[in-house]
């Protein structure tokens, strides 16, 4: 078979139009994803059985279901429900974006709370003491020592999860968004040449992973000024 | 205030702990009255670490009293954190701070729990760093340290709380053998400026030079407590013997 170049170079920029809805997807579920899994760190580590309880099922199911799965339950499945169209919700679920936001966010928000939660499991006993030893309430330590420990060793799986979480956003194009993935998959329907466009849907892909790995190691650099010993 | 006498800052009355059905203490009372020094040694495993750390409350004791300043340790104690501010702890792993600098680290507690100024935080600190005699260090990060230096940090951040009574749990422990004295000068010289300290440790040469008290646990035990002449001179246990003559054959 030939290997249609031009077709390449025509179509990159017509997929780049499709890259600001990609990054819509990605930062609001990343942030919203970010603020749930908080929420659910505080839930699971509270002590409370009745807020760790609720948050374990939440994060079992979440993870343990494809992603997939999710978007379709929530962009076909809430719409029958009348409860669900009456809601004051109903102006974004009605919206393929809104389902979208909505299951990117609900399953990136489940990975990252257990991400901060091992990040928080691993401050080491020894500075939480040496803060209560000093006279700091639980508020004080956690936000003054065992958070910004906790971020650093965290951070690493983070990114990892971003860029996951970059790569289920082309899922959103299976509930008609024509977002970089949605419109390869349009152009491939009309000139059914699904080799050269995947591929440059790939390359571009990379690019941006290439840019969210480059960034989070340099944080991870700056956060990581207090390791390196100068002895 | 209870009904003890004022100046003692410790009590301790019938004390046991228990760690699941492992008995860490036992029947344990002690009283520390102010500027006292007390030295707290003992064989590993001896409960003296766990003696300490029930004292701030780091760990709860399960049945007997302690009272730290008037304040009975309960879990009913509302304020455990007022009373842990009153009460400085020295770790045997220093646990400083990683992600704070030096000045930074003494700085945090007078700003979150006296709510001092930031300069009034930043001169005080600025005043023990120079007591533990590394005012040049303030600026750097924990880590750039040697375990010497780190040490005497914190001992300078559990200053700058000004507290009514030093605890010290093995401070020179985790210290290769040539840092051992700088912390122990630091200790010296506090000791002699009065402050109320309780100090486990196995430098004996320590205890004789500033200890009132020298106290030996074994099993969880209190065996014996003298006055460092009559402790060393005249041990009166056969346990404390043995463990004299294990630690000072050296």
């Amino acid at each position: 078979m030939s290997f249609d170049f031009a077709l390449i170079g025509d179509s990159i920029p017509k997929i780049l139009m499709g890259i600001g809805l990609t990054f819509q997807l990605l930062v609001l579920s990343a942030v919203l994803g970010l603020a749930l899994a908080i929420v659910l760190l505080l839930m699971r580590i509270s002590g409370r059985w009745y807020l760790a309880a609720p948050t374990m099922v939440y994060i079992y199911i979440f993870r343990g279901t494809p992603i997939l799965v999710q978007i379709f339950i929530i962009y076909y499945g809430l719409p029958q429900l009348e409860f669900v169209r009456d809601s004051i919700f109903w102006p974004i679920l009605r919206e393929a974006f809104g389902c979208a936001i909505l299951a990117l966010t609900l399953n990136t928000g489940a990975y990252v709370s257990e991400i901060l939660r091992g990040g928080v499991l691993g401050v080491d006993r020894g500075l939480k003491e040496a803060g209560a030893a000093l006279g700091l309430s639980a508020t004080h330590r956690f936000i003054y020592i065992t958070s910004p420990i906790a971020i650093r060793l965290a951070l690493p799986a983070y990114s990892n999860d971003v860029i996951s979480l970059m790569k289920s956003t082309a899922l959103a194009s299976t509930i008609t968004l024509l977002d970089m993935m949605g419109i390869a998959r349009t152009i491939v329907a009309e000139t059914y040449a699904p080799y050269e466009i995947f591929i440059s849907v790939m390359v571009i892909y990379l690019i941006i992973t290439w840019i969210i790995q480059r960034s989070f190691g340099w944080m991870e650099k700056r956060m990581s000024r207090h390791v390196r010993s100068e002895a | 205030m209870s009904d003890s006498d004022q100046t003692n800052i410790i009590e301790l009355e019938n004390v046991d702990k228990f760690f699941g059905g492992f008995q860490a203490l036992k029947n344990i009372s002690l009283t520390v009255k102010k500027g006292e020094r007390v030295v707290v040694c003992g064989p590993s495993g001896s409960g003296k670490s766990t003696l300490i750390r029930c004292i701030n409350r780091l760990e709860e004791h399960s049945s007997g009293k302690i009272v730290v300043n008037g304040h009975e340790l309960t879990s009913a104690v509302k304020d455990i954190d007022a009373v842990r501010s009153e009460v400085g702890m020295v770790f045997q792993s220093f646990n400083l701070f990683p992600h704070l600098t030096v000045v930074k680290n003494l700085m945090l507690a007078p700003r979150l729990v006296r709510k001092s100024s930031k300069s009034e935080a930043h001169d005080m600190a600025m005043k023990y760093l120079e007591r533990v005699k590394i005012p040049e260090q303030a600026d750097k990060y924990p880590s750039q340290l040697s375990g010497g230096q780190q040490q005497r940090v914190a001992i300078a951040r559990a200053l700058c709380m000004n507290p009514l009574v030093m605890l010290f749990d093995e401070p020179t422990s985790a210290l290769d053998p040539e840092m051992i004295s700088e912390v122990l000068d630091v200790m010296v010289d506090l000791a002699e400026e009065g402050m109320t300290m309780i100090v486990v440790t196995h430098e004996m040469g320590f205890a004789r030079k500033v200890a009132d008290l020298v106290v030996f646990m074994d099993q969880g035990e209190i065996v014996e407590s003298n006055p460092p002449t009559t402790f060393f001179e005249a041990p009166a246990s056969e346990r404390t013997k043995l463990f004299l003559s294990q630690i000072l054959t050296h």
